[in-house]
């Protein structure tokens, strides 16, 4: 089947999207939510903390985009703010010291574009995460289930291996501000999706994403197949040494 | 001036968001100061091409710059080119035009730079070319510069000037910002000075990555430094917002800055931190 990218990228914006809290809940035992690091502030649409995959201790990082109209709201749509790459960064380092692997999932449009978050070097905050993730010696695997939007999706997809559900899209900005700076039209979203490149599959050919997870529309079968390629990918990746993990991590970035 | 008019970047769209952007290319008999809104006229601009009222520092490009900054330059990496990843309609004619005006194969010049006796990487973002957006080739001379400096133990001094990604690269683009942050990652464990001189524009993607990972970073007056565009902040809070918001001065005061430094003194103070800062 070859969906057309304009109805993946409508897909991947689904009110019926799996979120970052079902799939931790359902994935990990005796989960533990973690608030700190925010320095100055903690930002809800960055939710993380310490679980158990599998009798294994790991920590797992997700954006989230809330879900009445307040919440949403509180979570900037699910926009990170620098607090919360700030947070984020702050628990991948606490996984680090103790060689705990690193599950990161990502759907968000992008970096919240306010004003408060340029005051707060929102720039900085996502070079810091991106910086430090490219040695952080201990397994790190994003999961892109929504939106992989630009920097602020690659400040938590900077590991080992980044997978996407079949449901998902990942790139430089939305296909409608593409648009408007191509044609100055941002209703030509299907014709700019289209040359993006911005699918799974697009992005499976450029070597960009390891592979890609079936995402049929129970939630309970979208954690399973997400549980299924974590433990095979976490075992393969805790096979190697630091050195080995850090050297093929660099080398997965410096092909492009 | 409408150098950026017909470039379709990300860039341009942030540019154009600046009202005051045309005049930022002096090239007329008189010029108007985009910051202090003073009339200059042009020919008293001198080879640093700052605004003698409130010191702003003109867009120029990446040769230019040279002219000034330092004793001695091999360039490094002149024959990269990108391979069109999108196969992008009119790229390649977009990136020859560039390349003619600039006289460079993409938007940084690269090259090992002596000031006195101190050795050192050097990278000059070219805002005159696509808007020195960052691609693939200007990615990769990036990271070979990092590489180079890590192997001959050298520091690295970059001045960045971006409107970000180079849209008709796209992922390919982003990808960058991961591959340079390694190299530079890598430079500095093997405890070696990286200096960041942030220059007008410097926005997007570069603010993300590599133009906030300095030791030290440095800035040029008024010099527009952010991560979001002005009209997509406007457009998300739904009224204007301050005009100095992204000026180097702002970030100075936030704590993203460690100095604002003008143009006249850039060659003596990088001679300085080369010899004390590392
Ligand atoms: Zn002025």
């Amino acid at each position: 089947m070859t969906n057309k990218a304009i109805q993946i990228v409508t897909a991947a914006r689904d009110d019926n999207k799996i979120t970052g809290k079902e799939i931790i809940s359902s994935l990990l035992n005796d989960y533990m939510e973690l608030h700190g690091g925010g320095i100055g502030s903690d930002d809800p649409a960055i939710i993380g903390g310490i679980g158990l995959f599998h009798q294994q201790p790991v920590t797992v990082i997700a954006t989230d985009k809330g879900t009445d109209i307040e919440d949403r709201v509180a979570k900037h749509f699910g926009c990170p703010t620098p607090a919360g790459y700030r947070k984020s960064l702050h628990l991948m380092k606490q996984a680090a010291k103790f060689h705990r692997p690193i599950f990161c999932f990502v759907n968000t449009p992008g970096a919240y574009p306010g004003q408060s978050a340029e005051e707060n070097g929102q720039g900085a905050a996502i070079a810091q995460n991106i910086l430090e993730m490219s040695q952080l010696p201990t397994p790190i695997i994003t999961i892109i289930f929504g939106e992989g939007g630009s920097g602020g999706a690659l400040a938590l997809a900077g590991g080992d291996q980044v997978w996407m559900l079949e449901n998902s899209t990942y790139s430089i900005l939305s296909p409608e501000g593409f648009a408007t700076i191509l044609w100055k039209d941002n209703t030509r979203a299907d014709e700019a999706a289209q040359i993006m490149q911005l699918t799974p599959r697009d992005l499976l050919k450029k070597h960009v994403i390891e592979g890609i997870i079936k995402e049929p529309s129970d939630h309970q079968q979208v954690v399973k197949n997400i549980d299924q390629v974590l433990q095979r990918q976490l075992g393969d990746l805790q096979k190697l040494s630091t050195d080995q993990l850090l050297q093929k991590r660099h080398e997965r970035y410096r092909k492009f | 001036m409408n150098l950026y008019d017909h470039d379709n970047t990300l860039t341009a769209h942030h540019v154009k968001a600046d009202r005051y952007a045309d005049a930022k290319v002096p090239d007329d008999l008189w010029t108007k100061c985009p910051k202090c809104g003073e009339t200059i006229l042009t020919k008293d601009l001198d080879q640093y091409s700052t605004c003698p009222h409130c010191h702003y520092g003109f867009r120029i490009s990446a040769r230019q710059r040279l002219k000034w900054l330092v004793d001695q330059f091999t360039e490094f990496d002149t024959e990269l080119q990108t391979n069109d990843p999108l196969n992008f309609p009119g790229y390649n004619e977009k990136i020859a035009h560039a390349q003619e005006r600039a006289q460079l194969n993409d938007s940084v010049l690269t090259g090992k730079a002596t000031i006195g006796d101190a050795q050192f990487g050097l990278g000059i973002m070219d805002p005159t070319f696509i808007m020195g957006s960052l691609g693939m080739v200007t990615g990769e001379k990036i990271t070979r510069l990092f590489e180079r400096a890590t192997k001959d133990k050298l520091p690295v001094v970059l001045f960045t000037a971006s409107g970000g990604a180079r849209m008709q690269e796209g992922i390919i683009s982003l990808m960058q910002m991961a591959k340079i942050s390694s190299a530079v990652q890598h430079h500095a464990q093997a405890g070696l000075l990286y200096v960041v001189v942030l220059t007008d524009p410097t926005t997007g993607g570069v603010t993300a990555s590599f133009a906030m990972q300095g030791d030290i970073t440095l800035a040029e007056p008024h010099a527009l430094v952010g991560f979001a565009g002005r009209r997509v902040i406007e457009q998300t809070m739904h009224q204007k917002i301050p005009a100095d918001l992204q000026d180097a001065e702002t970030l100075l005061k936030h704590g993203f800055v460690d100095r604002i430094i003008q143009r006249q003194q850039e060659k003596q103070t990088l001679q300085w931190l080369l010899k004390y800062g590392g």
